[in-house]
């Protein structure tokens, strides 16, 4: 059996993509996340890495698109206003098809907001965020453990993509301590080879990375083949846990943390007798639209729950495409749902319906 | 008759350099620092280990003329891209190439830092007191005086402060290892650009910290004047405010 660690979501994170063989980390301080850079700072010199600390997320970002385009696999985080700072260099990489793993573990907003745990960025995370026609592959782990697979499996995603991919976490899981286990059980034997990387054209023509098409039929045909990514992510990438949906009556969609407040809540209501059941996308984007649109044939009720006033319902109500009938129930601005809320809210669902 | 064999080739096109015609416009000077550029390459022999990154600005188009690895980059951040790279492959040679508004103006904050680090690269900066790319707004190295779209009566310093002389700022910074401003207005000065910016590779190549070259260049389209007259106006205008220096250079190594 694998030894176990007992440590902070942030520094499994950091530990995770040094085990996935992330040997540059570019980043700026903003908490909730500090741990992460520190953790970085510390590590990568010990493994022949580079940490280096950036005047700022603009230019992280950028240093970055300049890591990934020489061939390396490389990591940034940041929290909220950071990542917003970084929407600019986001769309460039895309561009570029430039891979890299982008962290945010969010924190309230808008504006500074404050540093307690939210979930107010989802839009920003699955609907492109930046400039451009795009999409980043965003996955929300809701358990340190399971912060450390996707993290790991974030690198092979973005390689094989050659386009970012998000972890999307919360202040919460960014803090919270759990043992953890890394043997990595994702690991590629060989990372996919890096032919367009820039390290000197020696005998090879030279390579290009870029993003700026003036003539608008090849951006046309550049977008197209950036879309063709995009649509082999939704066929090949969606992931989502279901959990006693089978006789459910209610389904609460929920994911990363709230998830699992929401799994507690479902242990209680299932005792007093309700059949309650849960989906939890772990890619949000790809979304697990089929998920939902499985679940509206059966008619079943969705109370949605978030960290933040109804983002990710957009999308469940999507899936259901008009079937169904959904309730939402969202606290923000660093104010996490407990157990007793969702409890109260699924009743009230029962005997009231719609909010 | 056929003089083959008589004669020895004395000039030739650098092997670094495209065999295309360029964006630029006639008689802009990027094109003269672009062959300059490409001399040095050849000269050091450094052609399959250099990678340059060309941001947003007339330069973006570099990549089309430099037969080398290249980013494009975006708008000021050509050096933290460089910084990327470098960090990645410290074997490569890399230099990023920028306009006025790029280096000075939206990217000013990667530029010191970049400098400050002593990070071993080498930034090769047009200064030509406009935004070409964009149809000729005011820069932040436009003079007093001088009309542009957006200083239509001619810049003042009420409202819109003084031009920044990049080149002393960045001479004052520990971490920049060669600094030197030169221009490309006439056949001796090129002779002396192209000194300056063999200097700044050869201190990459060195690995004694960051370098830079700020070229003074005309720009005739925005500046509305032919390029004799728009070369006059280097000298005449800018280089009173701008002088033409080594500010800092590593000592010579024994
Ligand atoms: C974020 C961003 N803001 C603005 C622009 C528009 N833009 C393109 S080039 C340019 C100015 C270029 O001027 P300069 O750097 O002096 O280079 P030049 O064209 O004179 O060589 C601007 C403002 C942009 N591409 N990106
Ligand atoms: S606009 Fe000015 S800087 Fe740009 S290519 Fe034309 S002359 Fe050169």
């Amino acid at each position: 059996m694998m030894k176990k660690s007992f440590m902070t979501g942030n520094e499994a994170i950091a530990e995770a993509a040094v085990q996935a063989d992330c040997r540059h980390f570019f980043g700026y301080p903003i908490t909730p996340q500090n741990e992460i850079p520190e953790y970085m700072s510390r590590r990568l010199p010990e493994v022949g890495g580079v940490y280096l600390q950036a005047e700022s997320e603009i230019a992280a970002i950028n240093m970055l698109f300049g890591a990934a385009g020489a061939g390396a696999r490389v990591m940034t985080s940041s929290s909220s206003p950071g990542i917003s700072l970084m929407q600019e260099g986001i769309s460039y990489m895309v561009g570029a098809q430039l891979p890299c793993v982008i962290v945010n573990i969010m924190r309230g907003g808008p504006g500074l907001g404050g540093i307690q745990p939210s979930q107010s960025d989802y839009f920003q995370a699955t609907k492109g965020g930046g400039h451009g026609d795009y999409h980043l592959l965003v996955l929300a782990p809701h358990t340190v453990q399971e912060a450390v697979t996707l993290t790991m499996e974030a690198f092979d995603l973005a390689d094989k993509y050659r386009n970012p991919v998000m972890v999307l976490g919360d202040g919460y899981i960014g803090q919270m301590m759990e043992p953890v286990e890394f043997g990595r059980k994702t690991r590629q034997s060989t990372h996919p080879l890096k032919s367009w990387a820039l390290t000197g054209a020696k005998g090879r023509p030279p390579n290009l990375v870029k993003s700026l098409y003036l003539n608008p039929k090849e951006l046309e045909e550049h977008n197209l083949e950036i879309n063709k990514k995009i649509q082999d992510m939704i066929k090949n990438e969606v992931r989502v846990e279901t959990l006693l949906i089978d006789d459910a009556e209610i389904i609460i969609a929920a994911y990363g943390t709230v998830a699992r407040i929401a799994k507690t809540a479902i242990k209680v209501l299932r005792e007093r007798g309700l059949k309650i059941g849960m989906v939890r996308p772990i890619t949000l984007f790809p979304f697990p639209y089929e998920t939902f649109a499985k679940i509206s044939k059966r008619a079943q009720k969705v109370l949605v729950v978030e960290m933040s006033l109804g983002q990710m319902v957009e999308d469940v109500m999507l899936g259901l495409s008009g079937q169904g009938c959904v309730r939402f129930y969202g606290r923000t601005g660093g104010m996490v749902p407990s157990y007793d809320e969702i409890i109260n809210e699924t009743e009230k669902f029962i005997t009231e319906g719609k909010a | 008759m056929r003089m083959q064999g008589k004669f020895e080739k004395i000039f030739e096109r650098p092997r670094t350099l495209r065999s295309t015609a360029t964006h630029y416009c006639p008689g802009c000077g990027h094109g003269i620092v672009a062959r300059l550029l490409a001399e040095v390459i050849d000269e050091f022999k450094i052609r399959e280990k250099t990678v340059g990154v060309a941001p947003v600005g007339c330069s973006v188009l570099l990549y089309n003329y430099l037969d080398i690895d290249m980013y494009e980059a975006a708008h000021g951040r050509a050096p933290a891209v460089a910084t990327g790279c470098k960090r990645v492959n410290p074997e490569s040679i890399v230099f990023t190439y920028q306009g006025d508004g790029d280096f000075v103006s939206i990217g000013i904050a990667e530029s010191i830092h970049a400098a400050a680090r002593g990070e071993k690269i080498t930034t090769i900066f047009i200064n030509n007191a406009i935004y070409g790319m964009t149809g000729g707004q005011m820069a932040p190295t436009t003079l007093i005086g001088q009309k542009t779209t957006t200083s239509p009566r001619g810049r003042t310093s009420e409202e819109a402060g003084f031009p920044i002389r990049m080149s002393e700022l960045l001479a004052t910074i520990d971490g920049a290892a060669y600094i030197a401003r030169v221009s490309v207005s006439n056949p001796k000065n090129v002779i002396q650009a192209k000194k300056a910016i063999k200097k700044a590779f050869e201190t990459q190549i060195n690995g004694l910290g960051y370098s830079m070259v700020e070229v003074l260049s005309h720009c005739p389209t925005d500046w509305h004047m032919t390029p004799l007259e728009s070369t006059k106006w280097v000298e005449g205008h800018m280089m009173p405010y701008y002088p033409l220096n080594e500010f800092k250079a590593p000592k010579r190594r024994n």
